[in-house]
């Protein structure tokens, strides 16, 4: 109670100091970019409410990211700043911060989100102020294609519901399923729909198509209707929060059958809820941390050293389109250094050096459109023409004490 | 039919959370013709409580039967005091002022809980520990959790205690007396702030008793976690007749049935609407509630 006062007058004397920040920056910009050494980037993810490790460890990742390619002296002697806004898992707040990271920021790109329905609401800003985004991790299809300065380093929902309906059908021998889909998530409605296509497409029979609206939090009305179908397996493409809930109670009744999932699931929180009940859960995922490769190994290390314990898939992503990004900005130095220098700095005043700057970000763009075979840490990420990543899956099966890699599922 | 015994148990066992809830509703409302709309966060504290103390004394890590004891009796003493400290603090200054009043500041100590929650406790939703473990139990062909028997057990356990209170005590005889008339209860000398605080510590442990259970039964807790349930239950009490005991817990069981079937064979989708359909037509056709008297005002 006490801290309220002091967390108020903390917030006036932040809101100065970011005023004059705000003016500092608006009077170097008269001066021209001549001398900025920065270039700035806007980030925005969840990092409070109802997604928050996802946001948070791609925060931390996108950080070590930045970091790594500043001490190794920036691009073409140029440092990154990231600027990093919560948006409190919320689409509404998401698409205000993404307005706010561009037109005070000056960012020049933007990373985020996690959550597709977040993603979806900042892209159409990104696209008309013709700033280019990298989502890290919204799978679902529609968000990319909002427009041509959208990309992601992450593969799709399609994709997705297919590797675990071919991971059921395959590996688990499974040929009754069963579906438990949250329907206010585009993300969730996006598998499944196509889980189903794939398994009915293989031979298999879908037993029970249930559904929940995120936020309910006694599910077993759903899974006692399901559980008299019989499934051999239960597909649960939500989120962790959910995800936890379901699998406790769905155990509690009598539901023994493999549980499966997307990406959503990978959260610590997912132990924290679902205790022991998460034995026999399956879900695909970018990456697996046991991966021996030198690359990821690397990346878990310095990433390990840092926060104290594994990153999470969500964190190997954001990682990725950080480094997709410098990649495309190398890109930009080598093959217009004028654009290049465009870039650096607060955004300039003046009509005519916004528009070089537009310019600019618009070689940005065509050169990310043009990544091909990048050395990712979730994969080798070719952007194709939709500006979606091409690249296999992990599957990794749950057990209370962590994750183990159970098989890779090629595009 | 397996299938429909099976949805019934699941309905009973949330209902009976929602008439936990709607008796603090009903209590309030029947000795001050309040709506206390901060009821619904006292299940937000009392379920925090429980998770911190349960945490101390380790009945996260050993349960045993006596530990969640003494978890659900921590918890509903400390709601107890809080529902205390919010008549005092916030409704008896403004007791004498149009009915409004205290209905908007009701509101108000809504949003505080629930952002003080946000606050202390940090928006991220928490685990709640399992302090007493959860077992299968089958009978015949169909199989429930032993959580769903317990929260059943407990509700139906306080509901009984509370009835008895209101029935055969003094203090429940006084409670009585100043719901029907509090004026001509103090002339009789009886201390009527002394009972209306009493009335919401009543309520306000039984909100925390509901707060342990949905805690134990989802298992996760967060700060807004009380205000959908603390709506719906608010619906129950009306639809059971507001003020009225029995009728809560009618209108409790009969809410948590209705959003079982319809999630399961009519569209999930539709769980939080028939709780306010239940409401339009319960308005529409019986103004009074199922087991309410109708009053006819006066004018």
């Amino acid at each position: 109670m006490s801290s309220l006062p002091r967390c108020f007058a903390r917030r006036v004397v932040s809101r100065t100091v970011s005023l004059l920040a705000v003016l500092a920056a608006l009077l170097a910009g008269c001066g021209g970019g001549g001398g900025q050494t920065e270039i700035l980037v806007g980030g925005y993810m969840g990092l409070t409410g109802n997604t928050a490790t996802f946001g948070q460890s791609t925060k931390n990742a996108i950080l070590l990211a930045v970091d790594e390619i500043n001490a190794a002296g920036g691009i073409a002697g140029k440092k990154l700043k990231v600027t990093v806004e919560d948006d409190q898992s919320r689409p509404e707040e998401a698409a205000t911060v993404v307005r706010k990271l561009i037109s005070q920021d000056g960012v020049i790109a933007v990373l985020g989100d996690i959550p597709s329905s977040n993603s979806l609401a900042a892209a159409p800003i990104c696209q008309e102020a013709g700033v280019p985004m990298i989502t890290p991790s919204s799978t679902n299809p529609k968000v990319t294609a909002t427009g041509d300065y959208i990309f992601r380093v992450c593969f799709i929902d399609p994709f997705q519901g297919t590797v675990m309906a071919r991971f059921a059908y395959e590996h688990k021998s499974v040929r009754r399923a069963a579906i438990l889909r949250d329907v206010r998530s585009d993300y969730s409605m996006g598998l499944a729909d196509f889980f189903i296509q794939t398994f009915t497409g293989l031979g298999g029979q879908i037993a029970g198509d249930q559904s929940y609206s995120q936020g309910d939090t006694d599910f077993r009305p759903q899974l006692t209707d399901l559980k008299a179908q019989n499934p051999e397996a239960i597909f649960v493409p939500g989120y962790y929060n959910d995800v936890g809930l379901i699998v406790r109670q769905a155990r509690e009744l009598g539901i023994t059958v493999p549980l499966l999932g997307g990406d959503g699931w990978d959260s610590p929180d997912l132990f924290k809820l679902g205790g022991e009940a998460v034995v026999n859960t399956f879900f695909s995922n970018h990456y697996s941390a046991d991966d021996q490769s030198p690359r990821v190994q690397s990346f878990v290390t310095a990433y390990a050293a840092r926060y104290g314990h594994k990153p999470d898939g969500l964190g190997a992503l954001g990682y990725d389109a950080a480094q997709v990004l410098a990649t495309a900005l190398r890109a930009v130095a080598a093959s217009d250094p004028a654009a290049f220098e465009r870039l650096v700095g607060p955004a300039p005043a003046g009509a005519k050096a916004r528009e070089e700057r537009a310019a600019a970000r618009s070689k940005l763009r065509d050169a990310l459109a043009q990544v091909r075979d990048f050395p990712g840490v979730t994969g080798t990420i070719s952007i194709d023409a939709e500006r979606n990543a091409v690249k296999s899956a992990v599957v990794l099966a749950v057990e209370p004490s962590g994750y183990t890699y159970v098989t890779t599922i090629e595009p | 039919m397996g299938e429909f015994l099976q949805q019934l148990v699941n309905g009973i066992a949330w209902g009976s959370i929602y008439a936990l809830i709607a008796l603090g509703y009903t209590m309030v409302y029947g000795v001050l013709r309040l709506i206390n709309f901060a009821h619904g966060d006292v299940i937000m504290v009392g379920a925090y409580v429980a998770l911190f103390a349960a945490g101390a004394i380790g009945a996260d890590t050993a349960p045993s039967i006596g530990k969640a004891l003494v978890v659900l009796v921590i918890a509903m003493a400390a709601c107890a005091v809080l529902g205390i400290v919010i008549e005092r603090a916030a409704y008896r200054p403004v007791r004498r002022q149009p009915r409004l009043v205290s209905l908007i500041t009701a509101i108000g100590v809504s949003l505080l809980l629930e952002n003080l929650g946000n606050v202390i406790f940090g928006a991220r939703p928490r685990a709640f520990p399992e302090i007493l473990p959860s077992r299968q139990v089958a009978i015949g062909s169909i199989t429930f959790g032993s959580h769903q028997l317990l929260v059943l057990a407990v509700a139906v356990a306080l509901m009984a205690l509370l009835q008895l209170i209101v029935e055969r005590t003094r203090v429940g005889k006084a409670m009585r007396a100043v719901s029907f008339s509090a004026d001509a209860a103090r002339l009789m000398g009886i201390p009527t702030d002394r009972i209306i605080a009493f009335t919401f510590a009543i309520g306000s442990a039984l909100a925390a008793a509901a707060g342990v259970l949905v805690g134990l039964y989802l298992p996760r807790v967060d700060p807004l976690m009380g205000l959908i349930p603390g709506l719906k239950a608010f619906v129950a009490a009306v639809l059971g007749g507001i003020g009225n005991i029995p009728g809560a817990m009618v209108g409790g069981l009969v809410m948590g049935i209705a959003e079982t079937m319809v999630v399961a064979y009519l569209a999930p989708t539709y769980r939080d609407a028939i709780a306010f359909a239940i409401l339009i037509l319960i308005l529409l056709f019986k103004p009074g509630g199922l087991l309410g008297r109708t009053e006819v005002e006066k004018v």
